[in-house]
């Protein structure tokens, strides 16, 4: 375990939902959106706090697809796969990009921990699919060029 | 906002916010639904600010209590549903419908339209030629039965001054004043509103079982987990008009005698959840929510969950497990949500679509409701149009709609000149419509009598060059991927139908293939657990059923009539354009093309993967995939 970890974060977020077993899901979340995935150091902690068993935690961490065990890259880059997206060509987008980063489906995120590409079920943008979001942003009618362009940006940004 | 203390209160108030609305003459209506704001909206919204603080015009962003006549108001308006032409500008009170607006635009819309009352002809929407000015002369919306949606787009989505002005929360004074619990039941019950999350179940009948229970506590539940890939009506409503599903749920907690209420939202809809705490921050102000409201004996309070992403929440039981904070596993049923539910208490779980309903059944009586649409499904339906049409969005037409007034009427016919080939319906759980049913009316029976559902209400259109094959792959994909493990036939048999598919569609599908994707969604369907495993094989059932041709294409041809099946692609070499470099057969990776150098070069058909790193190769562009 790190013994440098800084756990007032956790206790910020504990206090403001309160140390209650329903809350576990709110509170993964807001720890999620703190350190950008689930850092295992926190698991035994929450677990004291929310007196419940540290499995019980990994049970519902690993459940829900939006938690993450692994840490993401600086830019998450979600390719939406939606019924719509899909049959506007949604895949040759992740195609393009997965190999302009040199991913793949079990290699989500890059070595330099800059980018991390996945996909999403429905954003519920489909009227101008396809689409993708890069941190959450939503970038319409993509083409695999105009992604390739996107990471150009972004390379340039970071 | 001030606090509400009670009807007298409740009516002044709205009177004043609607003479305010009524007064202020000029408006800007920007969009800032999702759509929208992913194409810029708010970089307009911000230039028309700008642009109105320089030239001095006053302009008002939020409604306020003394009506200012010469303000311009600018608001954010929610989703109009015609996402593709977006940004959306709406200009009142001509009903000016500008589309496609760019920053540039901002200045030419302020010193003519705003300043001088003048019509934009460039930034109208136009479709053969012909010039629609106002919004509601567009042939999307001209077809359209806007009931549910009808604020969208033309209120400020995040004011409830605006919502009041306009008679907002008059449904919730008429029950919590005028009627009794079992009233409001029995009005609900009459108009026949069924669930339009997908099943179809009798509304009433639910919210009557939860009112006789006995409990201690007991709950409201709003599902806007709407995880069905290709849909977004609830998303819509969520963002675009807030309060009308919220006043929804009160009178559910009025009826019912719950005091609490839960709106469970998926995590991907971030502005649905901001949209909603703003809400509900606002009705609490205005003492709509909290204790004794209205100074009557009536408390509720409302809560908002986040979705983790798993599509499982979306069934009943799952979606519970999900709030008291568990894995989202569905669980046997009976007993059912209406008894044993939400912390194992006498739960009303409905769909933000069904309680956005709610308050115009209150209000206009369940005998209006019926007038709508057919009688055993009475009232409209939103429907997510999307896929290859020319007008993706959100619509609403009466239930009983026939597919081809929605598709070549409000949808404006196929996109890029394709021909019409089939839409799935219902999403994973649903299946597909072909060229024989486009006049069968979309209701909740009609559909089911054709295997197919209406579901949450997405639309996807697919043209000549979709595979039906690979189309039912996917959503075998998807459900798969979405299945929560604890059942054997959902988590088993869904793994060895999607494996079925993916070599059919590979090319290596085998005779009596076909039987055992019929044979193995029978299983699944008739004992997995919860509606999500038992509907996973719909989408399979229903392309065989219309497209069993194209199976058998793939399987004993090995060819993709639509021509999209990858792997079922051949890699030729032209011999009119090959000039015998070689360089396609060194970049071979599997040493499938041999020739001799300055001579033609070939591909051994057997031997070839598809990958086309040869096609990318050729200098002389001599290698095609056909």
């Amino acid at each position: 375990m790190n013994e440098s970890f800084d756990f007032s974060v956790m206790d910020g977020i504990l206090a403001e939902h309160g140390c209650s077993e329903s809350n576990i899901i709110a509170i993964l979340q807001d720890t999620q959106e703190h350190y950008r995935y689930l850092p295992r150091e926190v698991f035994p902690y929450l677990a004291r706090k929310l007196r419940v068993s540290e499995a019980k935690l990994y049970s519902v961490a690993t459940f829900y697809e939006n938690f993450s065990l692994d840490p993401k890259g600086k830019y998450v880059i979600r390719v939406c796969d939606g019924t719509a997206c899909h049959v506007r060509k949604s895949i040759p987008i992740l195609e393009r990009l997965r190999s302009e980063l040199g991913l793949s489906e079990t290699k989500k995120t890059t070595d330099d921990m800059l980018f991390t590409v996945e996909t999403v079920s429905c954003l519920g943008s489909c009227g101008l699919a396809p689409v993708l979001t890069v941190n959450g942003k939503v970038y319409p009618t993509m083409t695999p060029d105009k992604a390739a362009e996107i990471l150009g940006e972004l390379k340039e940004k970071a | 906002m001030e606090k509400i203390r009670n009807r007298e209160d409740l009516r002044r108030v709205r009177a004043e916010y609607g003479a305010a609305l009524e007064a202020q003459k000029k408006k800007i209506l920007v969009c800032a639904g999702t759509g929208c704001v992913s194409s810029g909206s708010l970089d307009i919204y911000d230039r028309l600010k700008t642009l109105m603080e320089e030239r001095g015009i006053p302009c008002s962003v939020e409604l306020a209590e003394e009506p200012h006549g010469d303000t311009v108001g600018l608001k954010k308006s929610g989703c109009h549903g015609f996402c593709e032409m977006g940004p959306l500008v709406r200009i009142e009170p001509q009903g000016w419908l500008y589309v496609k607006v760019r920053p540039d635009d901002c200045e030419e819309i302020i010193d003519r339209t705003i300043a001088r009352g003048e019509h934009i002809e460039r930034l109208a929407y136009q479709r053969d030629g012909e010039v629609c000015k106002r919004q509601d002369e567009i042939p999307f919306y001209k077809k359209q039965t806007r009931l549910v949606l009808e604020h969208c787009g033309h209120i400020d989505a995040t004011s409830i001054r605006e919502y009041l002005g306009i008679g907002g929360y008059s449904a919730f004074e008429k029950a919590l004043f005028e009627m009794t619990p079992d009233l409001i039941v029995s009005a609900v019950s009459d108009s026949n509103l069924r669930g339009r999350g997908g099943g179809g179940f009798p509304t009433g009948r639910k919210w009557a079982q939860v009112r006789r229970g006995e409990a201690d506590q007991k709950y409201i539940v709003c599902n806007g987990d709407e995880g069905d890939p290709g849909a977004f009506m609830d998303r819509s409503i969520m963002e675009g008009d807030p309060h009308r599903m919220l006043e929804g749920m009160m009178i559910a907690g009025l009826a019912c005698g719950a005091t609490q209420g839960y709106i469970y939202v998926r995590a991907e809809y971030p502005m649905a959840v901001s949209r909603l705490r703003e809400a509900i921050r606002q009705d609490e102000e205005a003492g709509l929510l909290g204790d004794n409201i209205l100074g009557t004996a009536f408390s509720f309070r409302l809560h908002i969950n986040r979705g983790a992403g798993a599509f499982v929440c979306g069934e009943g039981s799952a979606l519970t497990a999900s709030i008291e904070g568990k894995r989202g596993m569905p669980r046997v049923k009976p007993p059912r949500t209406v008894e044993h539910g939400l912390f194992d208490k006498p739960t009303v779980l409905n769909n933000v679509e069904t309680f956005a309903n709610v308050p115009l059944i209150i209000q206009n009586g369940a005998a209006w409701y019926r007038s709508i649409g057919p009688e055993n499904s009475p009232g409209t339906k939103a429907f997510a149009l999307t896929g290859n049409i020319r007008n993706t969005g959100l619509i609403e037409v009466p239930m009983g709609t026939t597919l081809r007034e929605v598709i070549f009427d409000v949808g404006g016919g196929m996109r890029d000149g394709g021909e019409f080939k089939a839409v799935q319906i219902g999403g994973p759980s649903g299946g597909c419509l072909t060229k024989e049913q486009l006049d069968l009316p979309m209701d909740f029976d009609s559909l089911k009598k054709v295997g197919a559902m209406v579901g949450s209400g997405g639309l996807v259109v697919m043209d000549d060059k979709t595979c039906m094959v690979e189309v039912a792959r996917f959503f075998m994909n998807f459900t798969q991927n979405e299945s929560c493990g604890k059942c054997v036939p959902c988590r088993e048999g869904t793994r060895r139908m999607l494996a079925i598919l993916e070599r059919i569609v590979a090319g290596k599908g085998q005779e009596g293939d076909i039987d055992l994707l019929l044979e193995l969604a029978d299983t699944i369907s008739a004992t997995a657990l919860c509606g999500l495993g038992k509907t996973a094989p719909m989408p399979v059932v229903s392309t065989i059923k219309y497209f069993r041709d194209e199976y058998e294409a793939h399987i004993r041809d090995k060819r993709c009539p639509a021509g999209s099946c990858k792997k079922l692609a051949r890699i030729e070499i032209d011999p009119a354009l090959c000039r015998g470099c070689s360089k396609c057969s060194h970049v071979c990776p599997v040493s499938a093309i041999s020739g001799k150098v300055r001579e033609k070069f070939v591909i051994d058909q057997s031997k070839c993967i598809k990958c086309g790193t040869c096609v990318g190769a050729c200098p002389f562009h001599a290698i095609k995939e056909g």
